[in-house]
């Protein structure tokens, strides 16, 4: 079991630094008997793209929940941005101002309007004069292309329309680490490539990102490193093209035949 | 022409059908009438049996209610002007209606209450109507609470400001500690300075400025309230009061901090394991033996407290099953754009959970401007009180029914206002399906 840093040849559009953005070691978690991580190791630098796949239960969505720390580790050591991650409020407060996340069910806040969803974070942690978050917020939603509903409520939106709030909504605080904890994971069909574009759009600005995600195709496209986890363990690491024509365990062989395999 | 043949599988539509409205029979006054009367035989006869039921109550009650008793001026006149026929005795209400309104308050007085109710309307205004009503106005809501028991009480002016002031003083102390300290350290640094200031040196200020510049109104003692104006009293008192304890029970119920969650689950159990009744009399007889001799504690303000305290205790369960139906990826998110727990709870979860508890909020609100009838047990004369005290009076001996419907109506005025108001907010609040 080698888990490692591979560091990986850069595609020409998107460059990735030397700078270490996220920095893994010796992380394990349990949830009571239950150990859910095991000895993550993972090194993340700047401007890289991650693509996270593995069968369900496999600790995917926990292991980048512990880099917000939406879960709590309980050994080994997650240093993001500088920071590290401790019980102390402040580092974590820190580092979830700077990492933005998006979930697979939105969590958008259904009693304000999408522009209100936006420019909360800015107003009230960064202080951001109000007009000043108001125009950053239409900025955003711009790029996802939805400002025409700005004054609706989360409720009155389709789900891939909701999805794309919700990334403009980290957008507005400047993040500079996004999470994606399989974005798509609840749409239907003809709205995950609305999302996915957005997502795509992101990537090839430079943006770091993590993304639990079963869609193989944005991976080929977009990551430059795939992450395959299971029973709590990354198993296999490569770059996609390496990784999808050529596995080398047997799990990600069958895992792979699983999810290509139709 | 889009048929369908049988023979064949392939099968494109060339025209969009156009929206076509619904069959008249089915919409207005005579659809509803059609599916909600006479959908069946059965239906149909329910229908028309409770509308001869109804028929017959009216026809009975109406003659009572509508009785020529107005200016009778005993039981005894009203039977004379009925004379023989069946019918209310209206004279009661209108010999004792202020009794009923005001209890032994002084009649020269009587102008302060209604200001107050006047003033109270005025103050909820801004909190109620945030759509229509500037939010200015807010400054008086928050001030209100100091003018109502100086309007009702009387006396000088500067205990309440002093009591206001204590509030001053402590958000004072916890701007300046929390410069220094964490905001749990600055809160009770800042509510200790403030009691300490209620209970040493509020009074002798107030006195001393007093003895310069007399500012005051005709004190009234607190047994001469009654009627409506005790139950609106402490029902406003409980009413506003509760919500922001029981807020904060309900999230110290939930705290990861173990004395701060053990202390708030205690009192809950307690509370809400003992009747209201046990606490009144606590408020009226224990409360004196546990005090220090000469202390003297206004039964209204004691009687208050525990209404309020028992109020609170409900509150916290209703609110806390509100923080309990909200999705755990609300927190979540929260979390992940970086607010800390005070700016999640009231921006986001508070307006949330509260959103979704307001008819249980409502009902306990209801039923605490209710229990406050409960007070005639320990000799406060709330409106059933000053009923039996009307009863014992010669001229009204034999008299219930008229009584206790305008009793009745009364509250069922204020109970159905507030019902309304909830539907209302709920209403308002509704964002889209979800």
């Amino acid at each position: 079991m080698t888990n490692t840093a591979v560091e990986t040849p850069t595609p020409a559009a998107m460059k990735v630094s030397d700078e270490v953005a996220i920095q893994i070691s010796q992380m394990n978690k349990w949830y009571g008997q239950f150990h859910v991580l095991r000895d993550i190791n993972l090194t993340v630098n700047r401007g890289e793209r991650i693509v996270i796949a593995g069968p369900s239960g496999s600790g995917k969505s926990t292991m980048i929940r512990c880099i917000n720390r939406l879960e709590e580790h309980q050994a080994g050591k997650i240093v993001v941005d500088g920071t590290e991650l401790t019980s102390d409020l402040k580092n974590i407060d820190k580092v979830r101002s700077e990492v933005g996340m998006c979930f697979q069910h939105f969590n958008l806040f259904p009693h304000l309007t999408i522009l209100e969803n936006c420019t909360l974070a800015p107003i009230w942690v960064r202080k951001t004069p109000k007009k000043e978050a108001v125009e950053t917020a239409m900025h955003f939603l711009e790029k996802v292309k939805i400002p025409e509903q700005a004054n609706k409520y989360p409720g009155q939106l389709s789900g891939g329309q909701q999805q794309r709030v919700a990334i403009a909504r980290s957008l507005c605080m400047k993040p500079r680490i996004m999470l994606f904890d399989e974005p798509t994971s609840a749409l239907d069909p003809e709205m995950i490539k609305e999302v996915l574009d957005t997502m795509i759009e992101l990537a090839e600005e430079g943006m770091t990102m993590l993304c639990v995600t079963h869609e193989m195709g944005f991976a080929r496209q977009v990551a430059n490193r795939v992450i395959f986890m299971d029973q709590g363990q990354i198993v296999e690491q490569n770059e996609p093209e390496e990784f999808f024509n050529n596995p080398r365990s047997e799990r990600t062989k069958l895992f792979l035949s699983q999810i290509l395999g139709h | 022409m889009s048929n369908t043949h049988a023979d064949t599988v392939l099968y494109v539509r060339d025209t969009m059908l156009e929206q076509q409205a619904p069959p008249s029979s089915t919409v207005g006054p005579v659809g509803w009438a059609k599916d909600n009367l006479f959908s069946g035989w059965l239906n149909t006869a329910l229908t028309v049996l409770s509308s001869l039921f109804i028929a017959y109550l009216l026809y009975r009650l109406i003659p009572w209610f509508v009785s020529p008793t107005w200016d009778g001026s005993s039981l005894s006149n009203c039977r004379e002007i009925l004379d023989g026929h069946e019918g209310a005795c209206w004279g009661v209400i209108r010999d004792r209606w202020q009794q009923l309104l005001f209890g032994f308050y002084p009649p020269e007085l009587y102008w302060r209450p209604i200001l107050t109710l006047v003033l109270l309307l005025v103050a909820l205004a801004p909190v109620l109507y945030t759509d229509y009503v500037t939010p200015k106005l807010l400054y008086f809501s928050a001030a209100f609470p100091f003018l109502m028991p100086w309007l009702l009480w009387g006396g000088t002016v500067w205990m309440p400001l002093m009591a206001a002031a204590g509030f001053a003083i402590g958000f004072a102390v916890f701007t300046l500690v929390s410069r220094l300290l964490n905001a749990g350290i600055s809160i009770s640094v800042a509510a200790a300075v403030a009691v300490l200031w209620w209970v040493l040196l509020a009074a002798p200020v107030a006195n001393g400025i007093a003895s310069v510049l007399p500012l005051a109104l005709e004190p009234v003692a607190s047994r001469d309230f009654g009627g409506f104006m005790l139950s609106i009293t402490i029902g406003v008192t409980a009413i506003g009061c509760s919500l922001p304890i029981g807020i904060v029970l309900a999230l110290g119920r939930r705290s990861d901090l173990p004395l701060v969650k053990i202390l708030c689950v205690g009192f809950i159990e307690f509370i809400r394991g003992v009747p209201l009744i046990t606490l009144l009399f606590v408020a009226s007889v224990l409360l004196n033996i546990f005090l220090p001799p000469g202390t003297n504690f206004d039964i209204i303000l004691r009687v208050m407290i525990m209404v309020t305290l028992f109020a609170s205790a409900y509150m916290a369960e209703v609110i806390r099953g509100g923080l309990a139906a909200l999705p755990k990826g609300q927190y979540e998110a929260a979390d992940a754009l970086g607010l800390d727990y005070w700016k999640a709870q009231r921006l986001i979860i508070m307006p949330q959970a509260l959103k979704i508890s307001i008819p249980g909020i409502v009902s306990t609100f209801i039923g605490v401007f209710k229990d406050t009838t409960l007070v005639s047990i320990i000799g406060l004369i709330d409106p059933l009180g000053l009923a039996n005290g009307i009863r014992a009076d010669t001229a009204w001996n034999g008299i219930y029914w008229e009584l206790f419907i305008f009793i009745g109506a009364v509250f069922f005025i204020f109970c159905f206002s507030m019902s309304r108001y909830s539907m209302y907010l709920e209403r308002k609040l509704q964002t889209g399906h979800r």
